[in-house]
Protein backbone atom coordinates (compact mmCIF):
# COMPACT_ATOMS: atom_id res chain seq x y z
CA UNK A 1 0.00 0.00 0.00
CA UNK A 2 2.77 2.51 0.76
CA UNK A 3 6.59 1.71 -1.00
CA UNK A 4 8.98 4.21 -0.23
CA UNK A 5 12.74 3.61 -1.62
CA UNK A 6 15.98 5.45 -0.80
CA UNK A 7 13.92 8.76 0.35
CA UNK A 8 15.98 11.79 0.88
CA UNK A 9 14.52 15.14 2.58
CA UNK A 10 16.72 17.89 3.05
CA UNK A 11 15.82 21.38 4.76
CA UNK A 12 18.71 23.56 3.49
CA UNK A 13 22.10 21.94 4.21
CA UNK A 14 20.04 19.37 6.89
CA UNK A 15 19.50 16.63 5.61
CA UNK A 16 16.67 15.04 7.92
CA UNK A 17 16.07 11.90 5.72
CA UNK A 18 18.91 10.07 4.16
CA UNK A 19 18.16 7.42 2.30
CA UNK A 20 14.70 5.99 3.82
CA UNK A 21 13.08 2.49 2.43
CA UNK A 22 10.02 0.90 4.04
CA UNK A 23 7.07 -0.73 3.23
CA UNK A 24 3.18 -0.71 4.40
CA UNK A 25 1.22 -3.19 3.19
CA UNK A 26 -2.81 -3.06 3.06
CA UNK A 27 -4.45 -3.41 6.44
CA UNK A 28 -1.42 -2.75 8.65
CA UNK A 29 -0.78 -0.81 11.08
CA UNK A 30 2.77 1.07 11.85
CA UNK A 31 3.86 2.71 15.09
CA UNK A 32 7.18 4.49 13.50
CA UNK A 33 9.01 5.31 16.67
CA UNK A 34 11.65 7.33 17.21
CA UNK A 35 13.52 10.48 18.96
CA UNK A 36 13.09 14.28 18.49
CA UNK A 37 14.64 15.12 15.56
CA UNK A 38 14.26 11.47 13.59
CA UNK A 39 12.23 12.39 10.67
CA UNK A 40 9.11 11.40 11.73
CA UNK A 41 6.77 14.28 11.46
CA UNK A 42 8.75 14.70 7.79
CA UNK A 43 8.04 11.42 6.82
CA UNK A 44 4.91 11.95 7.72
CA UNK A 45 4.48 15.25 5.66
CA UNK A 46 5.95 13.57 3.29
CA UNK A 47 3.33 11.04 3.19
CA UNK A 48 0.56 13.34 3.45
CA UNK A 49 1.48 15.53 0.04
CA UNK A 50 2.15 18.15 1.96
CA UNK A 51 6.15 18.33 1.35
CA UNK A 52 7.87 17.26 -1.63
CA UNK A 53 10.65 14.67 -0.95
CA UNK A 54 14.16 15.89 -1.84
CA UNK A 55 15.12 12.31 -3.98
CA UNK A 56 13.92 8.87 -3.92
CA UNK A 57 10.57 7.57 -4.97
CA UNK A 58 7.10 7.35 -2.67
CA UNK A 59 4.69 5.56 -3.91
CA UNK A 60 1.03 5.02 -1.97
CA UNK A 61 -1.93 2.94 -3.01
CA UNK A 62 -0.40 2.78 -6.35
CA UNK A 63 0.07 6.52 -6.93
CA UNK A 64 3.24 8.41 -7.35
CA UNK A 65 4.16 10.95 -5.34
CA UNK A 66 4.56 14.30 -5.52
CA UNK A 67 3.06 13.60 -9.30
CA UNK A 68 -0.01 12.47 -8.51
CA UNK A 69 -0.58 13.95 -4.98
CA UNK A 70 -4.10 14.71 -5.25
CA UNK A 71 -5.01 10.76 -6.34
CA UNK A 72 -3.48 10.47 -2.93
CA UNK A 73 -5.13 12.82 -0.83
CA UNK A 74 -8.41 11.10 -1.40
CA UNK A 75 -6.96 8.37 0.31
CA UNK A 76 -5.76 9.90 3.36
CA UNK A 77 -6.77 10.92 6.37
CA UNK A 78 -5.28 12.56 8.60
CA UNK A 79 -4.85 13.11 12.64
CA UNK A 80 -2.12 15.05 13.92
CA UNK A 81 -1.59 16.28 17.59
CA UNK A 82 -3.14 19.81 16.22
CA UNK A 83 -6.91 18.83 15.77
CA UNK A 84 -6.94 21.13 12.23
CA UNK A 85 -10.11 22.20 12.84
CA UNK A 86 -11.52 25.62 13.13
CA UNK A 87 -12.77 26.37 16.36
CA UNK A 88 -15.16 29.44 15.52
CA UNK A 89 -17.29 26.69 13.16
CA UNK A 90 -19.76 24.27 14.96
CA UNK A 91 -18.53 20.67 14.78
CA UNK A 92 -21.14 20.20 12.29
CA UNK A 93 -20.36 23.29 9.95
CA UNK A 94 -16.34 21.41 10.12
CA UNK A 95 -17.33 18.51 9.18
CA UNK A 96 -19.50 19.91 6.19
CA UNK A 97 -17.22 21.75 5.17
CA UNK A 98 -14.56 18.75 4.74
CA UNK A 99 -17.17 16.80 3.34
CA UNK A 100 -17.47 19.19 0.66
CA UNK A 101 -13.73 19.77 0.13
CA UNK A 102 -13.59 15.94 -0.22
CA UNK A 103 -16.21 16.04 -2.90
CA UNK A 104 -18.94 13.95 -0.83
CA UNK A 105 -21.92 13.85 -3.03
CA UNK A 106 -24.57 16.48 -1.87
CA UNK A 107 -26.80 14.09 -0.84
CA UNK A 108 -24.85 12.14 1.33
CA UNK A 109 -23.28 15.06 2.51
CA UNK A 110 -25.43 15.74 6.34
CA UNK A 111 -26.11 11.70 6.85
CA UNK A 112 -21.86 10.83 6.73
CA UNK A 113 -21.43 13.58 9.24
CA UNK A 114 -24.33 12.64 11.44
CA UNK A 115 -22.90 9.33 11.20
CA UNK A 116 -19.23 9.84 11.76
CA UNK A 117 -20.19 12.38 14.92
CA UNK A 118 -22.38 9.41 16.20
CA UNK A 119 -19.15 6.71 15.80
CA UNK A 120 -16.57 9.61 18.06
CA UNK A 121 -19.80 10.44 20.41
CA UNK A 122 -20.12 13.59 19.68
CA UNK A 123 -24.04 13.61 18.20
CA UNK A 124 -24.96 15.37 20.88
CA UNK A 125 -22.33 18.49 20.87
CA UNK A 126 -22.74 18.31 16.69
CA UNK A 127 -24.11 21.65 16.79
CA UNK A 128 -21.32 23.62 19.78
CA UNK A 129 -18.48 25.76 18.41
CA UNK A 130 -15.17 23.40 18.82
CA UNK A 131 -13.52 26.08 20.87
CA UNK A 132 -16.28 25.27 23.59
CA UNK A 133 -14.72 21.79 22.89
CA UNK A 134 -12.11 19.45 25.66
CA UNK A 135 -8.71 19.00 24.08
CA UNK A 136 -10.09 15.14 24.14
CA UNK A 137 -13.36 15.96 22.32
CA UNK A 138 -11.36 18.10 19.88
CA UNK A 139 -9.32 15.31 19.07
CA UNK A 140 -11.90 12.88 18.77
CA UNK A 141 -13.85 15.54 15.95
CA UNK A 142 -10.22 15.54 14.65
CA UNK A 143 -10.78 12.05 14.35
CA UNK A 144 -14.15 11.94 12.67
CA UNK A 145 -12.97 14.50 10.11
CA UNK A 146 -10.11 12.37 9.29
CA UNK A 147 -12.54 9.13 8.58
CA UNK A 148 -14.92 11.74 6.98
CA UNK A 149 -14.51 10.34 3.50
CA UNK A 150 -13.70 7.23 4.63
CA UNK A 151 -10.28 6.91 3.20
CA UNK A 152 -7.82 3.59 2.77
CA UNK A 153 -4.85 5.43 4.72
CA UNK A 154 -4.91 6.58 7.74
CA UNK A 155 -1.60 8.92 9.09
CA UNK A 156 -1.48 9.85 12.66
CA UNK A 157 1.07 12.21 13.96
CA UNK A 158 1.42 11.95 17.69
CA UNK A 159 -2.24 11.98 18.13
CA UNK A 160 -1.80 11.51 21.93
CA UNK A 161 0.13 14.66 22.61
CA UNK A 162 -1.68 16.83 25.68
CA UNK A 163 -4.46 14.80 26.52
CA UNK A 164 -4.73 13.56 29.65
CA UNK A 165 -5.19 9.72 30.79
CA UNK A 166 -8.94 9.63 30.51
CA UNK A 167 -8.84 11.54 26.66
CA UNK A 168 -5.57 9.05 26.11
CA UNK A 169 -7.66 5.78 26.87
CA UNK A 170 -11.03 6.92 24.93
CA UNK A 171 -8.13 7.81 21.79
CA UNK A 172 -7.17 4.43 22.11
CA UNK A 173 -11.04 2.75 21.71
CA UNK A 174 -11.66 5.20 19.37
CA UNK A 175 -8.64 4.23 17.02
CA UNK A 176 -9.30 0.47 17.79
CA UNK A 177 -12.90 0.43 17.05
CA UNK A 178 -13.49 3.15 14.54
CA UNK A 179 -10.76 4.44 12.61
CA UNK A 180 -8.85 1.74 12.25
CA UNK A 181 -10.72 -0.92 10.99
CA UNK A 182 -9.18 -2.64 8.06
CA UNK A 183 -7.19 0.40 7.08
CA UNK A 184 -3.64 0.93 6.61
CA UNK A 185 -2.63 2.97 9.08
CA UNK A 186 0.50 4.71 9.81
CA UNK A 187 1.13 6.37 13.96
CA UNK A 188 4.64 8.75 14.83
CA UNK A 189 4.14 8.59 18.64
CA UNK A 190 7.03 8.88 22.06
CA UNK A 191 4.94 6.51 23.78
CA UNK A 192 6.39 3.09 23.18
CA UNK A 193 4.01 0.67 25.24
CA UNK A 194 1.07 2.69 23.09
CA UNK A 195 2.56 2.10 19.69
CA UNK A 196 3.42 -1.17 20.86
CA UNK A 197 0.05 -1.84 22.32
CA UNK A 198 -2.25 -0.67 19.18
CA UNK A 199 0.28 -1.66 16.25
CA UNK A 200 1.14 -5.15 14.42
CA UNK A 201 4.65 -3.27 13.48
CA UNK A 202 7.22 -1.28 14.93
CA UNK A 203 9.68 0.60 13.26
CA UNK A 204 12.04 2.93 14.96
CA UNK A 205 13.62 5.86 13.09
CA UNK A 206 16.60 7.70 13.78
CA UNK A 207 18.57 10.00 12.11
CA UNK A 208 16.64 9.80 9.46
CA UNK A 209 16.65 6.19 8.61
CA UNK A 210 14.78 3.47 9.64
CA UNK A 211 16.98 1.58 12.30
CA UNK A 212 14.57 -0.98 13.56
CA UNK A 213 11.67 -2.80 11.51
CA UNK A 214 9.97 -5.52 13.37
CA UNK A 215 6.15 -6.97 13.81
CA UNK A 216 5.12 -6.64 17.51
CA UNK A 217 4.73 -10.21 17.76
CA UNK A 218 8.51 -10.40 18.13
CA UNK A 219 9.21 -7.43 20.53
CA UNK A 220 8.48 -7.68 24.29
CA UNK A 221 6.59 -4.68 25.32
CA UNK A 222 8.93 -4.44 28.45
CA UNK A 223 12.64 -4.46 26.54
CA UNK A 224 11.20 -1.92 24.32
CA UNK A 225 12.39 0.93 26.09
CA UNK A 226 15.83 -1.03 26.40
CA UNK A 227 15.90 -1.88 22.88
CA UNK A 228 14.97 1.71 21.71
CA UNK A 229 17.46 3.34 23.29
CA UNK A 230 20.20 1.28 21.76
CA UNK A 231 19.06 1.79 18.67
CA UNK A 232 18.50 5.57 18.89
CA UNK A 233 21.37 6.23 21.60
CA UNK A 234 18.29 8.16 23.71
CA UNK A 235 17.52 7.47 26.96
CA UNK A 236 13.66 7.05 27.38
CA UNK A 237 11.83 6.07 30.98
CA UNK A 238 8.57 4.67 28.62
CA UNK B 1 -4.75 -17.85 -2.40
CA UNK B 2 -4.78 -13.72 -2.47
CA UNK B 3 -1.91 -12.41 -4.14
CA UNK B 4 -0.76 -8.80 -2.82
CA UNK B 5 -2.28 -6.13 -5.34
CA UNK B 6 -0.11 -4.46 -8.00
CA UNK B 7 0.05 -1.01 -8.48
CA UNK B 8 -2.32 -1.44 -11.24
CA UNK B 9 -4.99 -2.80 -9.23
CA UNK B 10 -4.23 -0.80 -5.97
CA UNK B 11 -5.07 2.64 -8.43
CA UNK B 12 -8.94 0.97 -9.38
CA UNK B 13 -9.62 0.14 -5.86
CA UNK B 14 -8.28 3.44 -4.04
CA UNK B 15 -9.07 5.56 -7.17
CA UNK B 16 -12.85 5.98 -7.04
CA UNK B 17 -12.96 9.40 -5.23
CA UNK B 18 -10.54 10.77 -7.32
CA UNK B 19 -12.06 9.47 -10.56
CA UNK B 20 -15.17 10.96 -9.32
CA UNK B 21 -13.37 14.37 -8.88
CA UNK B 22 -11.82 14.00 -12.77
CA UNK B 23 -15.57 13.56 -14.23
CA UNK B 24 -16.36 16.48 -12.90
CA UNK B 25 -13.63 19.01 -12.62
CA UNK B 26 -14.50 22.70 -12.54
CA UNK B 27 -18.42 21.81 -10.79
CA UNK B 28 -15.51 20.49 -8.05
CA UNK B 29 -13.19 23.56 -8.67
CA UNK B 30 -15.78 25.97 -7.90
CA UNK B 31 -17.78 23.96 -4.87
CA UNK B 32 -14.10 24.27 -3.13
CA UNK B 33 -13.58 27.63 -3.58
CA UNK B 34 -17.23 28.45 -2.44
CA UNK B 35 -16.70 26.15 0.72
CA UNK B 36 -13.64 27.71 1.34
CA UNK B 37 -15.21 31.74 1.33
CA UNK B 38 -18.51 30.25 3.25
CA UNK B 39 -15.91 28.98 5.77
CA UNK B 40 -14.48 32.20 6.45
CA UNK B 41 -17.58 33.94 6.11
CA UNK B 42 -19.32 31.46 8.57
CA UNK B 43 -17.15 31.98 11.25
CA UNK B 44 -16.09 35.83 10.36
CA UNK B 45 -19.77 36.12 11.11
CA UNK B 46 -19.59 34.21 14.54
CA UNK B 47 -16.45 35.89 16.19
CA UNK B 48 -16.14 39.22 13.97
CA UNK B 49 -12.80 39.56 14.79
CA UNK B 50 -11.32 40.23 11.87
CA UNK B 51 -14.39 42.99 10.49
CA UNK B 52 -14.73 44.66 13.80
CA UNK B 53 -10.89 45.58 13.27
CA UNK B 54 -11.21 46.77 10.04
CA UNK B 55 -14.24 48.86 10.37
CA UNK B 56 -12.49 50.34 13.67
CA UNK B 57 -9.25 50.86 12.05
CA UNK B 58 -11.34 52.49 8.97
CA UNK B 59 -13.49 54.59 11.21
CA UNK B 60 -10.14 55.53 13.26
CA UNK B 61 -8.14 57.07 9.64
CA UNK B 62 -11.07 58.83 8.40
CA UNK B 63 -11.32 60.69 11.74
CA UNK B 64 -7.62 61.52 11.64
CA UNK B 65 -7.52 62.83 8.18
CA UNK B 66 -10.94 64.78 8.02
CA UNK B 67 -9.61 66.50 11.46
CA UNK B 68 -5.75 66.64 10.64
CA UNK B 69 -6.53 67.95 6.63
CA UNK B 70 -8.46 71.41 7.05
CA UNK B 71 -9.26 71.51 3.10
CA UNK B 72 -11.53 73.69 1.05
CA UNK B 73 -14.31 72.37 -1.12
CA UNK B 74 -11.45 72.37 -4.10
CA UNK B 75 -8.47 70.58 -2.67
CA UNK B 76 -11.08 67.97 -0.52
CA UNK B 77 -12.23 66.45 -4.60
CA UNK B 78 -8.18 65.99 -4.73
CA UNK B 79 -7.29 64.53 -1.75
CA UNK B 80 -10.12 62.35 -0.81
CA UNK B 81 -9.66 59.67 -3.85
CA UNK B 82 -5.86 59.23 -1.77
CA UNK B 83 -7.80 59.01 1.50
CA UNK B 84 -9.86 56.41 0.41
CA UNK B 85 -7.52 54.03 -1.25
CA UNK B 86 -4.83 54.35 1.64
CA UNK B 87 -7.13 53.23 4.31
CA UNK B 88 -8.41 50.80 2.19
CA UNK B 89 -4.72 49.48 1.71
CA UNK B 90 -4.15 49.16 5.47
CA UNK B 91 -7.52 48.18 6.48
CA UNK B 92 -6.92 45.86 4.10
CA UNK B 93 -3.46 44.49 4.87
CA UNK B 94 -5.25 44.19 8.72
CA UNK B 95 -7.27 41.64 7.16
CA UNK B 96 -4.66 39.70 5.08
CA UNK B 97 -2.21 39.20 7.62
CA UNK B 98 -4.74 38.13 10.37
CA UNK B 99 -6.60 35.82 7.91
CA UNK B 100 -3.88 33.89 7.11
CA UNK B 101 -2.21 34.17 10.28
CA UNK B 102 -4.72 32.40 12.03
CA UNK B 103 -4.78 29.39 9.65
CA UNK B 104 -1.36 29.31 9.79
CA UNK B 105 -1.19 29.20 13.56
CA UNK B 106 -3.80 26.96 14.48
CA UNK B 107 -2.49 24.18 11.14
CA UNK B 108 -5.82 24.56 9.27
CA UNK B 109 -4.14 25.44 6.63
CA UNK B 110 -2.65 21.89 6.53
CA UNK B 111 -6.04 20.90 6.50
CA UNK B 112 -7.16 22.53 3.87
CA UNK B 113 -4.13 21.40 1.95
CA UNK B 114 -4.94 17.75 2.86
CA UNK B 115 -7.77 18.27 1.05
CA UNK B 116 -7.73 16.76 -2.94
CA UNK B 117 -8.55 19.88 -4.36
CA UNK B 118 -6.47 22.03 -6.79
CA UNK B 119 -4.13 24.11 -4.86
CA UNK B 120 -5.74 27.80 -6.48
CA UNK B 121 -8.81 26.74 -5.52
CA UNK B 122 -7.90 27.17 -2.19
CA UNK B 123 -5.96 30.45 -2.67
CA UNK B 124 -9.35 31.67 -4.73
CA UNK B 125 -11.44 30.70 -1.45
CA UNK B 126 -9.04 32.70 0.71
CA UNK B 127 -9.06 35.16 -2.03
CA UNK B 128 -12.90 35.57 -2.33
CA UNK B 129 -13.16 35.90 1.21
CA UNK B 130 -10.99 38.38 1.91
CA UNK B 131 -12.13 40.38 -0.79
CA UNK B 132 -15.86 40.19 0.89
CA UNK B 133 -14.33 41.85 3.91
CA UNK B 134 -12.33 44.48 1.60
CA UNK B 135 -15.55 44.97 0.06
CA UNK B 136 -17.44 45.73 3.18
CA UNK B 137 -14.65 48.28 4.26
CA UNK B 138 -14.56 50.01 0.96
CA UNK B 139 -18.19 50.61 1.65
CA UNK B 140 -18.63 51.64 5.44
CA UNK B 141 -15.95 53.85 3.89
CA UNK B 142 -17.60 55.76 0.85
CA UNK B 143 -19.97 56.33 3.58
CA UNK B 144 -17.73 57.72 5.89
CA UNK B 145 -15.68 59.98 4.05
CA UNK B 146 -19.39 60.97 2.32
CA UNK B 147 -20.53 62.27 6.00
CA UNK B 148 -16.73 63.40 6.87
CA UNK B 149 -15.76 65.54 3.88
CA UNK B 150 -19.15 65.96 2.47
CA UNK B 151 -18.68 64.30 -0.86
CA UNK B 152 -20.94 62.23 -2.31
CA UNK B 153 -19.10 59.10 -3.19
CA UNK B 154 -21.80 56.81 -4.21
CA UNK B 155 -20.97 57.35 -7.72
CA UNK B 156 -21.41 54.36 -10.12
CA UNK B 157 -18.11 54.58 -11.60
CA UNK B 158 -16.23 54.37 -8.46
CA UNK B 159 -17.79 51.84 -7.78
CA UNK B 160 -16.58 50.12 -10.44
CA UNK B 161 -12.95 51.66 -9.88
CA UNK B 162 -13.18 49.87 -6.02
CA UNK B 163 -15.03 46.76 -7.67
CA UNK B 164 -11.45 46.87 -9.82
CA UNK B 165 -8.80 47.75 -7.06
CA UNK B 166 -10.27 45.74 -4.48
CA UNK B 167 -10.14 42.41 -6.73
CA UNK B 168 -6.10 43.21 -7.76
CA UNK B 169 -5.20 44.38 -4.12
CA UNK B 170 -6.85 41.22 -2.48
CA UNK B 171 -5.16 39.09 -5.20
CA UNK B 172 -1.72 40.30 -4.34
CA UNK B 173 -1.97 40.90 -0.70
CA UNK B 174 -3.29 37.10 0.08
CA UNK B 175 -1.11 35.71 -2.24
CA UNK B 176 2.08 37.39 -0.39
CA UNK B 177 0.41 37.23 2.97
CA UNK B 178 0.48 33.21 1.76
CA UNK B 179 4.13 33.92 1.63
CA UNK B 180 5.01 35.72 4.77
CA UNK B 181 2.63 34.02 7.09
CA UNK B 182 5.71 31.88 8.09
CA UNK B 183 8.44 34.16 9.10
CA UNK B 184 9.04 35.23 12.12
CA UNK B 185 8.02 39.14 11.44
CA UNK B 186 4.99 38.30 9.19
CA UNK B 187 3.29 41.50 10.13
CA UNK B 188 5.98 43.85 9.41
CA UNK B 189 7.33 41.74 6.27
CA UNK B 190 3.47 41.90 4.32
CA UNK B 191 3.68 45.64 4.07
CA UNK B 192 7.35 46.14 3.13
CA UNK B 193 6.62 43.05 -0.03
CA UNK B 194 2.86 44.58 -0.89
CA UNK B 195 3.29 47.70 -0.82
CA UNK B 196 5.94 48.00 -4.14
CA UNK B 197 4.18 45.39 -5.64
CA UNK B 198 0.87 46.62 -5.50
CA UNK B 199 2.13 50.50 -6.24
CA UNK B 200 1.20 50.37 -9.92
CA UNK B 201 -2.29 49.44 -8.99
CA UNK B 202 -3.04 51.72 -6.33
CA UNK B 203 -1.35 54.75 -8.25
CA UNK B 204 -4.01 53.59 -10.86
CA UNK B 205 -6.56 53.63 -8.81
CA UNK B 206 -5.91 57.15 -6.84
CA UNK B 207 -5.40 58.92 -9.87
CA UNK B 208 -8.72 57.35 -11.38
CA UNK B 209 -10.83 57.99 -8.49
CA UNK B 210 -9.65 61.53 -8.44
CA UNK B 211 -10.74 62.10 -12.04
CA UNK B 212 -13.59 60.51 -11.48
CA UNK B 213 -14.73 62.59 -8.43
CA UNK B 214 -13.74 65.87 -10.22
CA UNK B 215 -16.09 64.75 -13.22
CA UNK B 216 -13.56 64.63 -15.48
CA UNK B 217 -14.19 63.29 -18.91
CA UNK B 218 -14.04 59.71 -19.90
CA UNK B 219 -10.48 60.07 -21.46
CA UNK B 220 -8.82 61.05 -18.26
CA UNK B 221 -10.44 58.18 -16.27
CA UNK B 222 -11.08 55.22 -18.72
CA UNK B 223 -7.04 54.57 -19.21
CA UNK B 224 -6.87 54.05 -15.65
CA UNK B 225 -9.84 51.36 -15.28
CA UNK B 226 -8.13 49.71 -17.84
CA UNK B 227 -4.77 49.91 -16.60
CA UNK B 228 -6.37 48.36 -13.57
CA UNK B 229 -8.42 45.64 -15.25
CA UNK B 230 -5.20 44.53 -16.73
CA UNK B 231 -3.05 44.60 -13.42
CA UNK B 232 -6.08 42.50 -12.23
CA UNK B 233 -5.68 39.76 -14.87
CA UNK B 234 -1.86 40.05 -14.23
CA UNK B 235 -2.02 39.15 -10.53
CA UNK B 236 -5.05 36.57 -11.02
CA UNK B 237 -2.73 34.82 -12.95
CA UNK B 238 0.20 34.96 -11.43
CA UNK B 239 -1.71 33.57 -7.97
CA UNK B 240 -3.47 30.30 -9.76
CA UNK B 241 0.19 29.70 -11.55
CA UNK B 242 1.87 30.52 -8.06
CA UNK B 243 -0.11 29.66 -5.09
CA UNK B 244 1.01 25.95 -5.14
CA UNK B 245 4.64 26.35 -5.42
CA UNK B 246 4.22 28.97 -2.29
CA UNK B 247 2.74 26.61 0.30
CA UNK B 248 4.47 23.19 -0.63
CA UNK B 249 7.26 22.66 1.34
Amino acid sequence: MIEIRKLTKTFGLNPVLRGLDLDVERGQFLALLGPNGSGKTTLLRILAALSRPTGGTVRIGGWDLPAEADFVRAQLGVVSHLPLLYDTLTAEENLLLFARLYDLPAEERRPRVDAVLERVGLKRRARDVVRTFSRGMQQRLAIARAILHDPAILLLDEPYTGLDQDAAALLDTLLREVAVGGRTVVMTTHDLRRGHALADRIAILSRGKIALDSPCADIDPDALPALYSDVTGAATTR
Amino acid sequence: MSAEPTATSEKTQAAAPARAARQRPVTRYWQAVGAIAWKDLRAEIRSRELINSMVLFTLMTVMVFSLALELDSDARQNVVAGVLWVTVVFAGMLGFSRSLAAEHDRGSLDALLLAPIDRSALFFGKMIGNLLFVLVISFVLMLLLTVMFNISLIEPLLVVMLLLGSVGFTTIGTLIASMSVHARARETLLPILLLPVSLPLLISAVRGSAAILNEMPSEDWLPWIQLLAVADVIFLAAAYSLFGFIVEE
